[in-house]
């Protein structure tokens, strides 16, 4: 596949006087599982809401599958969307919820959609308002995937399940990803689940965006320092996302690649994908952007 | 659990052919089934109660009511049944805003108001389409139900057409009329769609729906339907009974003198015909001098004024869903 799978470039969303979304720019390659990462009110769902075409942009422009106008038709037929709280008809059947989403896309594959429900046991029967949240979040992916889109995107999907439902959630996510190259866009703030599935981090903080890029890269371009806090300020000309400083011993997550020299006294170490976002998240004015010039060679491509 | 895989996906379609129109119905039927169902036994309720109560009247007006003059028509037809029509045909009136409230606010009130509108605008059918098909499809339910109503009304309420009890332009029997209903009925389904999609939540726009339509209702009986045609004018004394009155005065050597209700006309009898009491008010004036003079709609207008209640109904019926689907795609999330 060509092209991005969503780019984003300056753009913004207000609601009234606030800006949930703004000089958003932003270029997601295909293929990957991305996380969008950020606090409560940094814009995640906004950013969601333009990109599936529920919102419309105040300012600034996004593309999705390689250069449709989002909720454009063409790109409705592309992307599955699972909103937060996984809204379903609560009075319909998980069968008519299936037969619904067949009747209103072009592609629905339901044989797959059947085997999968009963794989998890969920009753056709079985009313969706009847169903437990772990299900109905269940049900709702069924739906998203039956549609057989080139992006998936789920907004908390994570947040009305226990931990071995997130599990087996995000392991269906992720064969639809190798079996047939869906790209997923996924919001949450629960890091550590992401760790084992994102590749592509996204991380926004009022209503910017402060890092993006893949995740190998971005763990190999971070270090940790570990040394006497003492010592910690001298280094203070080296990109230092973020200090925590102890009464002996300071850790310093700084943007260093494994080759860099280490600083006498001071051990590196190499840095998790949940440590290095919370450091970035503390840090609200750091961030790790790729520069506007490969983005544009992303763009013409 | 995994090893389920994931259906293959086509790489590009050719040619991008929307969702065929037709699926719409079946998704239509399915998520209002209930509110259509409801219309129907309301609806059907309604008409059998009709049926029964038109067939005693038919039979009573047979046999009673020749000529509908007669003493015997106006005992044994008109004075059993008058009474009834009349709450019948008053209680009919709330059919189009229930209607209304219940099937049209709804639609698209339900959506918000869950979240539901979240999974149904992002499906590939696209939401200004899903929009437009649910409320066109819905809006030729309703109002098919309500023509057929009206029909069967028409038929309930002829005995006492022919009897002179009820009059074509009266405001309990008109927009219960064959046109007028069904419009009425289309526009309280609109009124309700648009309501709900600009108050988002059901209950309120309920409310909002019967309140909207309640004010258009008395506002077009009250004020707007006199002036669909220009009133015919005429001097005589003995307007036929379907005819249905503007306005009425009393000129006297070609000039006003005062309105045909009011204290000036009581004035003037009693300064006139002292004491005589069996002329009514209009002879003795006319003894005098004074010309009555009546502007009034006739009773052969009927259909004409049906027809254009109908079209403006229809014609602000499609403004109003034109509007609720022009939201829907403006509505940011």
């Amino acid at each position: 596949m060509t092209g991005n799978i969503v780019e984003t470039s300056g753009l913004g969303k207000r609601y009234g006087r606030t800006w949930a979304l703004r000089e958003c720019t932003l270029a997601l390659p295909a293929g990957h599982v991305a996380a969008l990462v950020g606090p409560n009110g940094a814009g995640k769902t906004t950013l969601l809401n333009l990109a599936v075409g529920l919102a419309e942009p105040t300012a600034g422009a996004v593309t999705v599958l390689g250069g449709l106008a989002a909720g454009s038709a063409a790109a409705l037929d592309g992307i599955a969307f699972v909103a937060q709280d996984t809204p379903l008809y609560k009075n319909l059947s998980a069968a008519d919820m299936l037969h619904l989403t067949r009747n209103l896309n072009r592609r629905f594959d339901r044989p797959y959609a059947e085997a999968r429900l009963a794989e998890l046991g969920i009753p056709l029967n079985r009313k969706a308002g009847k169903l437990s949240g772990g299900q109905q979040a269940q049900l709702a992916l069924t739906l998203a995937l039956g549609r057989r889109p080139r992006l998936l995107v789920l907004d908390e999907p994570m947040a009305m399940l226990d931990p071995l439902a997130r599990h087996d959630f995000m392991a269906i996510v992720l064969t639809a990803m190798a079996d047939d190259g869906v790209s997923v866009l996924l919001s949450s703030h629960v890091l550590a689940e992401l760790e084992r599935v994102a590749d592509y981090l996204i991380l926004l903080s009022r209503g910017r965006v402060q890092v993006a890029g893949e995740v190998d890269g971005l763990l190999a371009s971070h270090r940790v320092l570990t040394g006497p806090t003492a010592e910690a300020d001298k280094y203070a000309e080296r990109p230092v996302v973020h200090a925590q400083r102890g009464q002996a011993q300071a850790h310093l997550l700084v943007r260093a690649s494994a080759g860099d020299p280490v600083p006498p006294g001071f051990q590196a170490h190499p840095v998790g994908l949940e440590e290095l976002a919370m450091a970035y998240l503390r840090e609200p004015g750091a961030g790790a952007l790729p520069g506007p010039a490969p983005m544009r060679q992303e763009a013409a491509r | 659990m995994t090893a389920l895989r994931t259906p293959a996906r086509p790489e590009r379609d050719a040619g991008l052919r929307p969702v065929p129109w037709r699926r719409m119905a079946w998704v239509t039927w399915r998520q209002h089934r209930t509110a259509l169902g409801g219309v129907a036994v309301f609806l059907g309720a309604l008409a059998v109660y009709l049926w029964l109560t038109a067939l005693q009247l038919h039979h009573s007006y047979a046999t009673a009511c020749h000529p509908a003059s007669s003493l015997g028509c106006a005992m044994d037809f008109t004075g059993r049944y008058g009474i009834t029509s009349i709450i019948v045909s008053i209680a009919l009136q709330a059919v189009p805003p229930l209607i209304g409230g219940f099937a049209g606010a709804p639609v698209l009130a339900r959506e918000l108001e869950t979240g539901t509108f979240r999974y149904a605008w992002t499906q590939g059918f696209g939401r200004r389409r899903w929009t437009l098909g649910k409320l066109v499809l819905l809006a030729v339910a309703v109002t098919a139900a309500a023509e057929a109503f009206s029909v069967l009304f028409s038929w309930y309420d002829q005995p006492l057409f022919a009897a002179g009890y009820a009059v074509p332009f009266s405001p309990r029997v008109f927009d219960l009329g064959e046109v007028a209903f069904a419009a009425w009925t289309l526009a309280a389904f609109a009124i309700g769609a648009l309501a709900g999609m600009l108050i988002r939540r059901v209950v309120p726009a309920i409310a909002a729906t019967l309140a909207v339509y309640a004010g258009l209702a008395f506002a077009t009986a009250l004020w707007l339907r006199e002036h669909y045609m220009a009133p015919l004018l005429t001097s005589t004394l003995n307007l036929p009974g379907s005819a249905s009155i503007v306005n009425q005065w009393y000129t006297k050597g070609g000039k006003f003198a005062f309105p045909a209700r009011g204290t000036q006309i009581v004035d003037a009898v009693s300064r006139l015909c002292p004491g005589i009491s069996n002329l009514s008010s209009a002879q003795c004036l006319a003894r005098h001098g004074y010309t009555q003079w009546t502007s009034y709609q006739p009773g052969s207008r009927f259909w004409p004024f049906q027809w254009i209640e109908g079209g403006w109904l229809l014609a602000l019926s499609l403004l109003l869903i034109a509007g609720a689907v022009w939201l829907v795609r403006r509505r940011a999330a």
